[in-house]
């Protein structure tokens, strides 16, 4: 039973409808004993039968840790946001051990549950090609970082 | 949280986690994290609440 209500549904679809990319959602789990993984990876189900353009992918921490070290994840539940460009995105879907799809560098640790997953939605949006809703003077200065910054940003479901 | 998202998709040097403080108090308690949003960035610049986009940018990024 889908966790949406028809209403959040629909405004999704067509929120979706829109990307010129298609989005994958790197979640990396570890079934045995989290709970959370479980209720995250129900919440990402959620967004495949709204829309082609979003896909789940799977990966397992202690079995993967290489791919859990490339997108600096040691700890689950967690979500990479991915996309391929909109060439890639117009052919079939990449077998699995093609290359993989771009970084958007945008990761959830936990379950992206109540205020998260509006953030979540937005995170898709924005790499599905919406478009950056930052100011132009914003854009300018981020051009000008040369050096890895890591951002933390503390939040709670409500 | 979305602003430090759009800052990471718009910069390949900046990479930005969403984290669940209850899920995960071992890092709650690491970095202090007494009220949300709370933004810490490397580690040391420590950001308290929600602020307009240019100030959260420049406070980030020193």
């Amino acid at each position: 039973m889908p966790l949406l209500a028809p209403a959040d549904q629909d405004r999704l679809r067509a929120e979706f409808s829109l990307m010129t990319r298609r989005v994958h959602l790197l979640f990396f789990t570890q079934a045995l004993g989290s709970e959370t993984c479980l209720l995250t990876r129900q919440i990402l189900d959620e967004f495949p039968p709204l829309s082609d353009r979003v896909v789940i992918d799977e990966a397992n921490l202690v079995l993967e840790p290489d791919r859990a070290r490339q997108y600096g994840v040691d700890r689950v539940p967690a979500i990479a946001v991915l996309y391929e460009d909109e060439t890639a995105t117009l052919q079939p879907l990449p077998a699995s051990g093609a290359a993989p799809p771009l970084d958007s560098r945008i990761r959830f640790l936990g379950m992206p549950a109540g205020y998260e997953f509006v953030s979540l939605v937005q995170a898709i949006l924005l790499a599905g090609g919406r478009g950056s809703q930052l100011s132009a003077a914003s854009l300018e200065r981020l051009a000008l970082v040369d050096k890895p910054v890591v951002m933390q940003v503390f939040t709670t479901p409500t | 949280m979305t602003l430090a998202h759009e800052m990471a998709f718009a910069s390949p040097q900046i990479t930005a986690y969403a984290v669940e403080a209850t899920e995960y108090p071992d890092l709650a308690r690491r970095y202090r994290v007494t009220g949300v949003p709370k933004t810490v960035v490397n580690e040391h610049i420590e950001i308290l609440g929600g602020l307009p986009e240019d100030a959260f940018i420049e406070q980030a990024l020193g």
